[in-house]
């Protein structure tokens, strides 16, 4: 009843759809065809004669965008048809429809850019390029660069969602009682739980990320995915304190900061291996996790938000002024570097390279360092998720929702806390003494309030305690200030632009349910609201 | 009526804060496998009472002693007074001073559970999530502090299992366990109420102190709340101190009720003692004007 209601509604409206497209669509072709043969054939003087260049992607890219702001004129300034404000409420189910009808299309498109490179790198390139004078033309032509690494990633995120689906029903075939009937694989179940496999998807491109991104771009992309990955596991290591045991923690940096001394300090005075002084440097980091939970015990919300802040500063400016011991504001040079299982990425002949007999690729030692701290932010998650099903997990979201009713059943709220803080310190660091490995030098302005504030971002904007939100956040924050980096100091415009709206749109976080840690039945993720409305 | 089965003994219980004297030298006693109701009108300092006796407040002065095993532990209370000491075990029984213990502490080892006025659930938390927090001290030395848990030893998977065993009696004893999956929050009232009294039997209490249960049920659900004590009492071997203002509750469950009125006791007895009680009355109800003199006279007495 209901169902035919809407379809009677949305009849008019997808024909002014309909319209517009067709409109939209003439548009493109004849903008394709004069922009073809203007843009698209290049003829430059070379050697005294004529070479002709095809450049088909800028004409494309061109005319895609002459129908796009014809289709956008078409529907919202000239309403040829029927007023769109009025189609609008049944607006979002068509909305819907077309992004799945599109998606396909997106999925070839950016199948055809991430295999075919050269249009990718066409696009990217031309920003540079003499081809075009005007400014403003160049930065278009930038844009459309992005935009296909953009739909180029997005083809790769679906692909490794269908690969993590194969996998699924691979392992249902396998162990057949596992609910076979659901992991059929069909459109409508493919398009429906896609997004479930997010995470697993994830997981399977940061494993093949090397080989994705092979290429001339291949060492500057993996140096941007080590730092996506550190700042994933530090999100996660701060999830713990302020996710989970709900402690607003100001001054995780100073954990960090603590993990990359220890390395620094330990190795190049002792010369112990890396593999030693990862573990001590994580006890020292929790020790000082310790440290700071003592004077905070009685303190809640922006009161422990200070104390922290002030904590992390005690730490920089002791590195800064204790000269003799930390070396001060100049650091610590000559870290030595991590080999694989002991053999050093150098050109030396006892290095990996002569080892293994391969040609000396400085790469090689990027990709170990990637697969290193991927290893060990895998470690984090692994430990976060097993302990927030224990008692000490529970308690610390027991702590987070009301640290009374947490006395009032007998739970040492004092152990609960300091223990958050010192596992949270722990992780920290772990991601510390990796950072002071894979650099080589640190020095206390790697460790200022900024890094803690950035994690914490990734931390709220993920949302509060969600494991996933974290690595999307951390994707979506140093992986766009990289991706615009072209827009020089625009791009923090950008970035803080896209903060709010992002605030406004979700205030909780982009994955702000909550997966319950038991199930009796079944499990029914907990939606923000009611956590938020609990603590109110 | 005898000392002897006493759970509970309060002595000379005061608390001040600055110049307002909350409670003023009140002892008591709750007896073992009773259902003791703490009455009285509003700001007489019942809730006062529970904070001291659960930890939340330190009194000013006075001794609360909580009697686990029987009667033959009660001679070495002034020898542990004078002691220092926070507790002490015979064969016969422990007696624990509770205005010494830490709070988490006089859950955890003198075994006295409590509910709150304004409801303390874990909100955000699912209500078996709710009831297996409450198991956390247990499971957590199952766990050997996590630690075994998190490379998923047996012996762990065993109490988890026991623990959930346990959350689902309780459950299907407060009539929630259709809900067990749902945030607590998401509860209505009245099963927020009985989650709560759930999630405080959870912790295997021996005194379980339930402040208010009552308030905001309607009549059907405060006489499935009667029953519900009743059975606990019963069944559970368990001792309550109860605070309510739902005199329907207070007289249909109790065996034995205090009066407080402006911090201190103005009655001690039966229900049917109680109801009588010309203090109670007058606490209660007001006196006429021309009996304002003689009954003042009276209590002043």
């Amino acid at each position: 009843m209901a169902a035919t209601e809407a379809i009677a509604a949305s009849d008019a409206p997808r024909s002014v759809m309909g319209e517009a497209l067709r409109d939209a669509g003439l548009a493109g072709l004849v903008a394709f065809i004069l922009f073809g043969s203007l843009v698209g054939l290049v003829t430059e003087p070379q050697q005294e004669k004529l070479v002709l260049t095809y450049q088909w992607e800028y004409a494309l890219g061109l005319a895609l965008m002459v129908a796009a702001v014809r289709f956008l004129l078409d529907v919202f300034v000239w309403r040829r048809v029927v007023p769109v404000a009025a189609a609008l409420p049944q607006g979002l189910m068509r909305y819907k429809r077309a992004l799945l009808t599109a998606l396909p299309a997106l999925y070839i498109l950016g199948g055809v850019l991430f295999l075919i490179p050269s249009f990718r790198e066409g696009f990217g390139a031309l920003g540079g390029s003499a081809g075009f004078e005007g400014e403003w033309l160049s930065r278009i032509t930038t844009g459309l660069g992005l935009v296909s690494i953009a739909i180029s990633g997005l083809f790769v995120l679906i692909t490794g969602m269908l690969a993590a689906r194969l996998v699924r029903i691979f392992v249902s075939w396998t162990r057949p009682q596992a609910g076979q009937a659901q992991m059929a694989l069909t459109p409508q179940s493919l398009t429906r739980d896609l997004m479930s496999e997010l995470a697993p998807a994830l997981l399977i491109i940061a494993l093949v990320l090397p080989l994705l991104v092979a290429g001339p771009q291949q060492r500057y992309a993996m140096d941007t995915a080590v730092r996506v990955v550190t700042m994933i596991m530090l999100g996660w290591g701060l999830n713990i304190v302020v996710g989970l045991a709900g402690l607003l923690d100001l001054g995780y940096v100073a954990f960090y900061a603590v993990g990359a001394y220890s390395y620094a300090l330990i190795a190049t005075e002792f010369g112990w291996s890396f593999w030693v002084c990862l573990p001590l440097a994580g006890i020292f980091a929790a020790f000082f996790g310790v440290m700071l939970g003592f004077p905070v015990l009685r303190l809640r919300g922006d009161y422990l938000a200070i104390v922290t802040l002030a904590f992390g500063e005690i730490i920089r400016i002791v590195l800064i002024n204790w000269q003799s011991f930390t070396g001060g504001p100049s650091g610590i040079n000559n870290i030595p570097q991590l080999g694989f299982f002991g053999l050093p990425f150098n050109r030396s002949d006892t290095g990996f390279h002569a080892f293994f007999g391969l040609e000396f690729n400085s790469v090689h030692r990027i990709i170990f360092f990637y697969y290193v701290i991927l290893a060990l932010a895998l470690f984090t998650n692994f430990v976060t998720k097993r302990l927030r099903r224990l008692p000490i997990g529970r308690a610390w979201e027991a702590l987070r929702e009301d640290e009374i009713a947490c006395r009032s059943l007998g739970i040492n709220t004092v152990t609960t806390k300091l223990t958050a803080f010192a596992i949270g310190a722990m992780f920290a660091g772990f991601a510390g003494s990796f950072f002071a490995t894979r650099q080589g030098f640190i020095s206390p302005e790697s460790f200022t309030f900024h890094e803690s504030a950035l994690v914490l971002a990734v931390v709220v904007l993920g949302g509060l305690g969600s494991q996933i939100g974290v690595v999307i956040a951390s994707i979506a924050l140093i992986g766009s200030s990289e991706f615009f980096r072209d827009l020089e100091e625009y791009r923090l415009l950008i970035f803080g632009a896209c903060m709010v709206l992002l605030m406004t749109w979700r205030p909780r976080g982009l994955v702000s349910t909550r997966t319950p840690s038991a199930v009796l039945n079944r499990p029914k993720p907990i939606t923000a609201d009611i956590v938020e409305g609990s603590r109110a | 009526m005898t000392a002897g089965d006493a759970i509970l003994r309060v002595e000379h219980l005061t608390m001040r804060f600055g110049g307002l004297v909350a409670v003023d030298d009140l002892s008591f006693e709750a007896r073992r496998r009773e259902i003791t109701a703490l009455i009285g009108p509003n700001g007489a300092g019942k809730t006062t009472v529970f904070n001291c006796i659960t930890g939340f407040y330190k009194p000013t002065e006075g001794r609360m002693t909580l009697i686990h095993g029987g009667a033959s532990a009660l001679p070495l209370i002034d020898d542990l007074t004078a002691s220092g000491a926070v507790s002490v075990t015979s064969e016969s029984g422990s007696l624990f001073l509770l205005e010494r213990m830490e709070g988490h502490k006089i859950s955890a080892d003198a075994k006295v559970a409590r509910t709150f006025q304004n409801i303390r659930l874990f909100g955000g938390m699912t209500v078996l999530e709710n009831l297996l927090v409450a198991q956390h001290n247990e499971l957590s030395r199952a766990s050997f502090y996590s630690i075994a848990g998190i490379f998923g030893l047996a012996s762990y998977r065993r109490a988890q299992e026991k623990a959930m065993e346990l959350a689902v009696y309780w459950l299907e004893a407060t009539n929630l366990v259709h809900r067990a999956d749902d945030a607590a929050a998401e509860l209505s009232y009245g099963d927020q109420r009985r989650l709560e009294i759930a999630r405080a039997m959870c912790t295997k209490p021996l005194l379980l102190c339930l402040d208010e249960p009552a308030a905001g049920l309607n009549p059907r659900e405060s006489a499935e709340l009667n029953a519900l004590l009743k059975w606990i009492r019963d069944t559970h071997n368990l001792s309550i101190l109860l605070i309510e203002h739902d005199m329907g509750v207070v007289m249909g469950i109790s065996d034995h009720i205090v009066v407080l009125d402006y911090g201190r006791k103005i009655s001690d007895g039966a229900p049917a003692f109680v109801r009588n009680d010309p203090h109670v009355i007058a606490a209660y109800l007001g006196v006429d004007d021309e009996d304002v003199a003689g009954v003042e006279a009276e209590v002043q007495r």
